[in-house]
């Protein structure tokens, strides 16, 4: 279990406007959260409710409009964030090795090493035999694992996941769930994980922290006291994860309907 | 065996067009001296290639062709990306684009023989100026429709400049910069004949302006016969150099 009075990043009051031609759109407002080091940190919330923005803003793409961020960090070499974007995020151009390698060439590792390094998370994704493939030649599933490949071997501080396989069938999911936590218990990164599916947050996260409608704030925290490692195949029938279903379910279920009966005044 | 027959059926076809033609002009349907025929081409067509006659003009025509092209497409190709990447750059020379490239480039011809006078360069002048235009665009809307995810991606594993500029820009702007190449060589063939209408010595252009003069027929179908034949091999060089430029291409959806 992660400390949990060494925050890692720390978001307080931050809120975001999207300015458009003639309007505004209050993505997130007054959102307040700790983030530790080391945790696995699960984000669900109805779909359009700031969780990319979230993200985003954490990533450095996207500047919030108030409050205050504060991301802390020991002096070190290693990059910041990586982030695994929701959806095709791969270069079309690049082979599965250079895509996989990209953030350590932007580091300025030699060509040698990115390649053995970048090379050793493509095979722990399966992907062994596959580098020298271009992404049009790979089906969905593998390019998402070429990009939490991407996202590890760029070694940062702090892994920032956008939905990662939120479009992939069932099978691809389950094991590319259990390759990913294999590795985050290997390197204990701070990961940050985006999901729609209470399921994937609750076999994933140390934490799942659940969003309101837009504008996006933290409506609830929920600690998943469920030891590690986890058996997918049992876990899901253990009592804890159950009562932790349902309560995520229902506050989800709360925010959703709110929304329905805002929209429809 | 439909594919075959569909195959089957576009060699067919200018068999029989051939032949057709062959036979409106050996029953005097068609008038013999403006349209020939097929048989009398060749009567002309085989001494022309057999003395070098036809490869020499020909040679002369590809040098310009490629000369002409190279000079407009490269430095339109640097400028297309640099008005893509920065938008100061854009913002100077986009009136200037603007206001240039509707006028119609056959329109310039007079002034550039008056600027760069009779010899070698007014035709590699015109042919560049033509595919200048056509790459510049292409290439200046490669790079700003660049998908926006690529270039998170970028600044979020930590690309600098230079770097993106390698990495994404450009590559990412290369389906586009092939297409405008595709476009501004058909351009580079229509202006190549009209170069060679004025003070030319030799070249496939001046060859059919020369049959025009002599009202020989014949000799202008050859040379026709021939520029398309040089529209088919700078078209097929282009693909090959695209394939092995853009391995990536995906020939399905994309
Ligand atoms: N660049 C942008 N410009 C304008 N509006 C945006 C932009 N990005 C996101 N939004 C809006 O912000 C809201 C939240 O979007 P997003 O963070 O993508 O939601 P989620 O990831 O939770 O589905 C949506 O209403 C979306 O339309
Ligand atoms: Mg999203």
């Amino acid at each position: 279990m992660p400390c949990h009075d060494t925050y890692i990043i720390k978001l307080e009051n931050v809120s975001k406007v999207f300015k458009l031609d003639s309007s505004y759109i209050k993505a997130l407002e007054d959102l307040n959260l700790s983030i530790y080091n080391g945790e696995f940190l699960c984000i669900v919330g109805p779909s359009g409710c700031g969780k990319s923005t979230l993200l985003r803003i954490l990533a450095g793409l996207e500047e919030h409009t108030s409050g205050n961020l504060t991301i802390k960090r020991e002096p070190s070499d290693k990059p910041l964030n990586s982030m695994v974007f929701q959806g095709d995020s791969l270069f079309p151009w690049m082979t599965v090795i250079d895509n996989a390698s990209y953030g350590l060439k932007m580091q300025g590792v030699s060509k040698k090493e990115r390649y053995e390094i970048a090379g050793e998370y493509l095979s722990k994704m399966g992907l062994e035999g596959f580098e020298k493939a271009y992404p049009h030649q790979l089906s969905g599933g593998m390019r998402q694992r070429v990009s939490v490949a991407r996202a590890f071997a760029s070694d940062p501080e702090i892994l920032l996941m956008d939905e990662p396989f939120g479009s992939l069938d069932e099978q691809n999911k389950i094991i590319l769930q259990q390759e990913l936590l294999k590795i985050w218990e290997e390197t204990r990164k701070t990961t940050i994980f985006v999901t729609h599916s209470i399921d994937e947050a609750l076999l994933l996260g140390d934490r799942v922290i659940v969003m309101t409608t837009i504008p996006g704030k933290v409506k609830s925290v929920i600690e998943v006291n469920l030891s590690r490692p986890r058996d997918f195949s049992e876990i899901r029938s253990d009592s804890t994860f159950i009562a932790l279903y349902q309560k995520i379910w229902r506050e989800l279920r709360e925010e959703v309907i709110s929304d329905a009966v805002k929209t429809n005044l | 065996m439909q594919n075959s027959m569909i195959k089957k059926l576009s060699i067919l076809s200018p068999i029989l067009i051939l032949i057709l033609w062959e036979m409106l002009s050996r029953f005097h349907i068609i008038d013999e001296r403006l349209f020939s025929s097929p048989l009398l081409i060749l009567k002309v067509m085989l001494p022309l290639l057999i003395s070098g006659e036809l490869l020499f003009h020909m040679w002369i025509s590809i040098k310009r062709i490629i000369l002409g092209f190279l000079l407009g497409a490269v430095p339109g190709m640097v400028l297309g990306l640099s008005m893509g990447l920065f938008p100061f750059v854009r913002s100077f020379f986009q009136p200037l684009v603007s206001a240039t490239f509707p006028i119609p480039k056959l329109a310039l011809m007079p002034l550039i023989l008056i600027i760069f006078g009779l010899g070698e360069v007014s035709k590699l002048v015109i042919i560049a100026l033509g595919v200048f235009y056509l790459v510049l665009i292409n290439t200046m809307s490669g790079v700003l429709n660049i998908e926006q995810i690529y270039l998170d991606v970028a600044k979020n594993y930590g690309a600098g400049k230079k770097e993106f500029y390698l990495t994404v820009a450009f590559p990412g702007a290369l389906p586009m910069i092939f297409a405008g190449f595709k476009v501004a060589m058909g351009t580079a063939l229509l202006l190549i004949v009209a170069a060679e209408l004025s003070a030319a010595k030799a070249g496939i252009g001046w060859m059919i302006w020369r049959a025009y003069d002599m009202f020989d027929i014949e000799t202008m179908f050859s040379a026709l016969i021939v520029m398309s034949f040089l529209g088919f091999i700078f078209s097929y060089g282009l693909d090959l150099i695209e394939k092995l430029v853009i391995p990536w291409k995906n020939t399905e959806a994309e």
